[in-house]
């Protein structure tokens, strides 16, 4: 929370500019906690809700806050859609890998695995990756950062709301209650085993020594001493390249790669939904800034009935 | 030729029927233009095939169009055709025995072949073999007729057949004493960029007229007088098209651009295709994932601080019920037409039937007021969509406008209203930023909230779908609190001002007919029928479901009976009956297929004792 405060004011624009529209689940209490407009509305519409306010008025700065069950579960609808269109919302995606605010079952983000209330033998299902998922759908903005990493977190959030399109900030979230422990390996003092900064135009090296870096291995990335490869063969990180971003998307530590964290995608240069939503508005008006309501309620066929008046022996129309 | 005699009549009905390529709907419509020309009132009932493209020359793949013309006002597209159009053999097997007793039937002669009959399903010539005895038969030739007329236009002989409906038109134009040169004028603008297709036109329309006139065919020609219509400029619209005008002209009327959110649905697609034409009226039209993306980008709109709007059928309705909850709940500005077909789940979505009512009034979780009105007529949907963005930005809160596919595909003519005739909307958004700004402070007269807008300098707050206090709009879960704003949304609905209702007839008596939304017409149309039988019946429409107008009750209790013929199994009778503590009879019909006249007459009867 301190990040996006920080990304807010970092973006300059004045409070009452500001309206950060919320789904439902623990970290959708978000609004209430910061001095802006504010929409807390129902399970999983967050985004759906945040496009009609942004094209309302496109002028404001939208934040979508919203959690792994409510954007990926019950809202992956809507959430599929806003990263396909592609609008211009700030889309913080607060992921604890299980549902809060009903006290503990599992979210499509879940691990296999993992014991839930609802899954007390463990988790059978695959779990989705939101930025896979995003950069697969053509994903303008996609960044990750892990709660605990407050100056990580600030730096992308700030990014991904000056960024003209659809940003998508996923933030591991450390649930105490119901997920204690899930992502600490990423935030905890080991996190540098665990996880790889991107940086644009930086080698991918990682490591609490920075003996580790992420190689090509064919068309897929994986991970390598740095030790054992020459200096050029390490992947140098460029946001730009959207074939490297799904790669960095997906690397997940079960696969026994680091999680990839930081801008890993940007692509500051496809129009949003919002500006052509208005471009072409002010198209259609241009071409027909004469026709008035009147022009438009009388289009068509039309006649005109003149009065007539009926008598006892008929009527007549004059 | 010279003893045809003028058969004075004050209403016709015509039915047309004959495969799609026949132009059986520009006939139809083109009468519709030329009989409100020359003053009757008219009402049209286009009927489509339901079933996708069936094969020509089949039953399945025949599509209608009846009309009724009257000298006086007319309500419904009529019980039976007092003359039915049928272009080949399958268009007569479809429609004939609607045709009222003694009723024309015309036909083109030149299509009873062997295999058009085995195609239509008939074993033998109904024209021969007693199937329409009792029926004024006028077999003519009209392909032959036709081709002569255009031996002289340079075009294939396939294309010249085309010009056949214009041909019909002609004897028809003869027939009902219609001024041709109206046709003629409508033929020279509409294919004037098409020289040969106009000269083929005209000339077919022409040789139908004379037809009419020359050949001893028709022993009477129908003469309507024209009807007392409100003199001004008219067109024929469908109530889904003028809906779609109803919120372009919101929106110039109250200032604010419409952010309408919707997925398509039949049969209400149509409201969002034109408006999307829109835009430089600025409804801006977002097409959405479904149902639910569909309303929360209008509720998005509406926090934004235009006017959200969001269109739908039954089970898109069911989808944004959750939605709808939290616009009652956060007491925003929201509008939902919602164009009722034949349910439940995906039921039947061409038909057309009025059962959402019971979804709209109680279809939410938790205590969930919001007003809900009805349009009755095609052009009554402009007024109605109109008044429902008014009352939704007056007490800030989401209307339900119920409208249905008989209104919503179905045309009539329209008065045109002109932009200074509409009255202002009024908005008020708070917008001084020393104010003391509190969302839930309340106009203490409508009820409704203060609206401040993001954007609004220092005004910020932040409001949503949980319980909220009822001043400052913070979550409140206290006991009290939930109690005094569950009472406040519900008398801020039932204290809405709606219009008394106008009782047709007299203001007592033995029997009152309630209608609403689309039976408006069939009930009228009815009602005045037995009334002219000098029968103690009078009949209201009901155009505000919630609230109901104050002066119903009072008027119910007038009349030893009520009866409420509706298209569901007597869902406004149950509203009714539990508000007003009276015993309702109810005519309910359910086949996808509005009301004729005769129907609730003859239950009028029933109930009368008769
Ligand atoms: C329609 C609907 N279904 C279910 C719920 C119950 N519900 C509230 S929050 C939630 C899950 C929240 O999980 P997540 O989005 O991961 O947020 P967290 O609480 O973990 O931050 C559920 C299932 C609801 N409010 N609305």
């Amino acid at each position: 929370m301190a990040s996006t405060r920080a990304a807010m004011a970092n973006r300059g624009v004045p409070r009452d500019e500001v309206a950060i529209v919320s789904g439902i689940g623990c970290s959708s209490r978000f609004p209430y906690y910061m001095e802006t407009y504010g929409f807390h509305t129902i399970h999983g519409r967050a985004a759906a809700i945040a496009s009609g306010l942004k094209v309302g008025n496109p002028a404001l700065d939208v934040w979508v806050i919203s959690g792994d069950g409510d954007s990926t579960a019950i809202g992956g609808n809507h959430f599929i859609h806003a990263v396909r269109r592609n609008i211009n919302l700030n889309y913080v995606l607060i992921n604890n890998k299980i549902y809060g605010l009903t006290k503990g079952q599992y979210s499509p983000t879940s691990e296999l695995g993992q014991l839930t209330k609802t899954t007390p033998y463990g988790v059978v299902d695959y779990p989705m990756q939101p930025l896979k998922v995003a950069m697969g759908l053509g994903g303008t903005f996609i960044a990750r950062s892990a709660d605990k990493d407050i100056k990580l977190s600030e730096e992308i959030l700030t990014r991904g709301a000056n960024h003209n399109g659809f940003s998508l900030c996923e933030i591991y979230s450390n649930c105490v209650i119901f997920n204690e422990g899930a992502t600490d390996h990423l935030s905890g003092k080991d996190k540098a085993e665990y996880s790889v900064v991107c940086r644009h135009g930086e080698k991918l090296i990682f490591g609490k020594d920075k003996q580790l870096c992420i190689v090509q291995d064919g068309i897929r990335l994986k991970a390598a001493k740095v030790s054992d490869v020459s200096e050029s063969d390490i992947v140098v990180h460029d946001e730009r390249n959207a074939e490297l971003a799904y790669l960095l998307s997906a690397m997940n530590n079960a696969d026994g790669q680091p999680v990839a964290f930081g801008v890993l995608y940007c692509d500051p240069d496809k129009k949003s939904y919002d500006d052509m939503v208005y471009e072409q508005v002010n198209d259609v008006k241009a071409k027909k800034s004469g026709e008035s309501l009147d022009d438009l309620l009388s289009s068509g066929n039309t006649w005109t009935v003149s009065s007539t008046i009926c008598t006892s022996t008929g009527c007549k129309t004059m | 030729m010279s003893q045809v005699k003028e058969k004075d009549v004050d209403q016709v009905v015509i039915k047309f029927t004959g495969d799609s390529g026949d132009g059986m709907q520009l006939v139809g419509n083109q009468l519709t233009a030329l009989s409100a020309l020359s003053g009757n009132d008219v009402n049209s009932l286009p009927d489509y095939p339901s079933e996708i493209r069936a094969p020509a020359g089949t039953v399945a793949g025949i599509s209608g169009f009846q009309i009724a013309l009257g000298s006086k006002k007319i309500h419904t597209a009529g019980d039976y055709p007092d003359v039915l159009v049928a272009m080949n053999p399958a268009a007569v097997k479809h429609s004939y025995h609607f045709v009222a007793k003694g009723g024309m039937i015309i036909t083109d002669s030149d299509t009873y072949t062997e295999k058009a009959l085995e195609k239509a399903g008939f074993t033998s010539d109904p024209r021969e073999d007693g199937t329409l005895a009792g029926y004024d038969v006028k077999a003519i030739p009209f392909t032959t007729l036709t081709r002569e007329a255009l031996k002289d236009v340079d075009m294939p002989a396939k294309d010249k057949d085309r010009s056949k409906n214009f041909f019909v038109l002609g004897v028809l134009c003869w027939l009902f004493n219609k001024n041709p040169d109206e046709v003629i004028n409508f033929i020279h603008t509409k294919f004037g960029k098409l020289p040969v297709v106009m000269q083929a036109n005209d000339a077919a329309f022409k040789a139908g007229f004379n037809y009419g006139e020359t050949t001893v065919m028709f022993q009477s020609r129908y003469k309507l007088n024209a009807a007392s219509i409100e003199p001004g400029l008219y067109r024929n619209i469908t109530g889904n098209e003028a809906a779609a005008l109803g919120i372009a002209a919101a929106s110039k009327k109250s200032g604010l651009p419409i952010v309408f959110g919707s997925y398509p649905i039949t049969p209400s697609t149509e409201i969002f295709q034109e408006g999307s034409k829109l835009k430089n009226f600025d409804v801006i039209t977002m097409q959405m994932e479904d149902e639910i993306a569909g309303i929360c980008a209008a509720i998005g709109g509406s926090l934004s601080g235009k006017l959200g709007v969001t269109n739908t059928s039954g089970p898109g309705l069911a989808l944004k019920g959750e939605a709808l909850g939290m616009a009652v709940m956060m007491e925003i500005p929201l509008v939902v037409i919602d164009v009722q077909r034949g349910g439940p789940s995906t039921g039947l979505p061409t038909k057309t039937e009025q059962s959402d009512l019971l979804q709209a009034m109680y279809g939410r979780n938790g205590d969930s007021p919001l007003p809900i009105l009805a349009a009755s007529t095609p052009d009554d949907c402009f007024d109605a969509t109109f008044e429902a963005c008014s009352i939704a930005l007056k007490y800030m809160t989401p209307v339900v406008l119920l409208t249905d596919g008989y209104i919503g595909q179905g045309s009539c003519p329209w008065k045109v209203p002109k932009e200074s005739e509409l009255p202002d909307i009024p908005v008020k958004f708070i917008d001084d930023p020393d104010y003391d700004y509190k969302p839930y402070r309340r106009d203490s007269k409508t009820l409704a909230r203060e609206w401040a807008i993001p954007g609004a300098k220092n005004l910020q707050h932040r409001i949503g779908s949980l319980e909220k206090d009822a001043l400052t709009g913070a979550v409140s879960h206290v006991p009290q609190n939930h109690q005094v704003m569950t009472d406040t949304r519900m008398a801020k609905v039932a204290n809405i001002e709606v219009p008394d209702c106008e009782i047709n007839g007299a203001d007592s008596g033995d029997l009152l007919v309630i209608s609403w939304g689309g039976t408006f017409g069939a009930v009228k149309g009815a009602v005045d029928r037995v009334m002219a039988e000098g029968k103690s019946v009078s009949s209201i429409n009901l155009r505000w479901i919630n609230p109901m107008p104050k002066n119903l009750g009072k008027a119910i209790s007038r009349f030893k009976k009520v009866l409420i013929p509706e298209l569901n199994t007597g869902q406004l009778a149950t509203l009714i009956r539990s508000r007003y503590l009276v015993d309702v009879e109810t005519l309910s019909k359910v086949k996808g297929d509005p009301f004729r006249e005769y129907e609730v007459v003859d239950k009028i009867k029933e109930v009368l004792g008769e």
